[in-house]
């Protein structure tokens, strides 16, 4: 028994470095189901939450994306020690916020998403949140490896680039999710008209 | 610190993908600095020694591949990485079309990275292919001289090279071959190109560039040669592929 559940501890191990992921050739039919039904429900395949990669938030927690399953996600890419562009992306994040009706909002969670892990540390993180009064729970920060950060950039179709110690350069899109991980809306742009965005996270929250 | 990460990583990775490659051989280029066509303003990037796979990685190498990684066959692949045109010469999951020894191309980034991952091997940062790229047969920097550029810009009207085998253009200075010649070829970060987006405000010079209003001299045929790759991966999504972009791995040098 104790041997079991040794091999299931290894097996989800396997599962977690693993290239083959999601394969069911390593691993025993009975132990994918069961790394499956521990996955929960069968994700979508355009998903975000088919990417393995983890994060951590402002408040210092572990996640993984798939923990923001069930709420419809706003996401944007940004530094907290970027001058020009992010202070305006974080506003335009806000300003969305302020125009969802109050009983949507708590379907809702925003999430910036460092793209500069090295400087952006939770304690960086946390004290941005404090700065731009962004404390409460719909407010999420997140910062991960370099090479998942990159990842997620890719799938976002964000493109960025370090020109110089402190500053990044990078495209400046909000993206929209629904409950599933499913990507709905992009918004590119610096203070554009976010009509179309405010509308889709209303159409989308329940 | 980081070593021990890497080196986890790799031992995890090696455990449990494919990693028998046909043509592994990998050369070392000792880096350097050089100043690339975008970035900060005449501002040169120093590249560290890194190891390059010699060959683009081929059909027949990416067969075995899919083989050892079913998520990634044709019909399995999930669309959030690689679009339809993945694979999309190949006859089912298990049959490529052409040569076994052509460079393996409709592949997305995603798919490129897990490979290389797979191997042990990352995929070259763009730095790093630039930089090794910039070497003809004999000098490490070939970029001012007008035959290189010619032969890379020869290439880019040249129909199909896909579809030829790999190792027939030159072997350059680091020992590494078809960096030119064959197929374009994807980097780690190919999206920190910001040629498009917010970089359109850069629009001017590229145009310059495009219309070569000056006399053509060897400079501006580097440049051109070079913007053609910059521009081609700013427009590039990671799920994306196309039949004239294939993929080699590369390799921090171990002390």
């Amino acid at each position: 028994m104790k041997n079991f559940r040794f091999m299931a501890v290894l097996v989800a191990l396997v599962a977690l470095f693993s290239c083959n992921n999601n394969s069911e050739k390593n691993t025993g039919a009975a132990e994918t189901a069961k790394v499956k039904k521990a996955e929960g429900d069968a994700i979508p395949e355009m998903s975000i939450y088919n990417l393995p990669s983890h994060w951590t938030t402002q408040n210092g927690e572990e996640i993984e994306l798939k923990d923001l399953q069930g709420k419809v996600v706003v996401m944007v890419m940004i530094y907290t020690t970027c001058k020009a562009a992010c202070p305006r992306l974080v506003a335009d994040m806000r300003n969305i916020e302020k125009q969802v009706p109050e009983e949507k909002k708590d379907n809702v969670q925003y999430v910036f998403v460092s793209i500069d892990p090295e400087t952006d540390t939770p304690e960086r993180l946390k004290a941005f949140s404090k700065e731009n009064e962004m404390e409460d729970d719909k407010w999420l920060f997140l910062r991960g490896t370099e090479e998942d950060t990159r990842e997620f950039a890719a799938v976002l179709a964000v493109n960025y680039k370090q020109i110089s110690p402190m500053d990044f350069s990078h495209s400046n899109i909000i993206s929209v999710f629904d409950q599933n991980g499913e990507m709905v809306h992009q918004q590119e742009g610096l203070g554009v008209d976010n009509k179309e965005t405010v509308q889709a996270i209303i159409d989308l929250a329940k | 610190m980081k070593f021990y990460n890497t080196a986890f990583f790799i031992a995890f990775s090696l455990l449990f993908c494919g990693v028998t490659a046909q043509n592994d051989k990998m050369a070392l280029v000792k880096g350097g600095v050089y100043l690339p066509l975008y970035g900060a303003e005449n501002k040169t990037v120093k590249v560290d020694p890194f190891l390059m796979d010699v060959y683009p990685v081929t059909n027949s190498d990416y067969l075995k591949f899919v083989e050892e990684n079913p998520q990634w066959k044709k019909s399995q692949v999930k669309p959030l990485f690689a679009d339809k045109s993945y694979l999309t010469n190949w006859k089912n999951d298990e049959t490529f079309q052409g040569l076994p020894d052509a460079p393996v191309t409709n592949v997305s980034w995603f798919a490129a990275k897990k490979y290389c991952e797979c191997q042990g091997k990352r995929l070259p940062t763009m730095d790093e292919w630039e930089f090794a790229a910039m070497a003809n047969e004999e000098v490490q920097d070939a970029r001012k001289i007008e035959a290189y550029n010619q032969f890379i810009l020869n290439w880019y009207e040249t129909p199909k090279t896909f579809k030829n085998p790999i190792g027939e253009t030159f072997k350059n200075y680091w020992g590494i071959y078809d960096l030119h010649g064959l197929v374009w070829e994807w980097t780690l970060d190919f999206n920190s190109v910001l040629i498009s987006g917010e970089s359109r405000k850069d629009v001017d010079k590229d145009s310059n560039l495009f219309c070569g209003s000056a006399a053509i001299g060897a400079s501006d045929l580097m440049n051109y040669a070079a913007f053609m790759r910059y521009a081609f991966r700013g427009s590039m999504k990671a799920r994306y592929s196309s039949q004239n972009l294939g993929f080699r791995c590369a390799k921090d040098v171990e002390n």
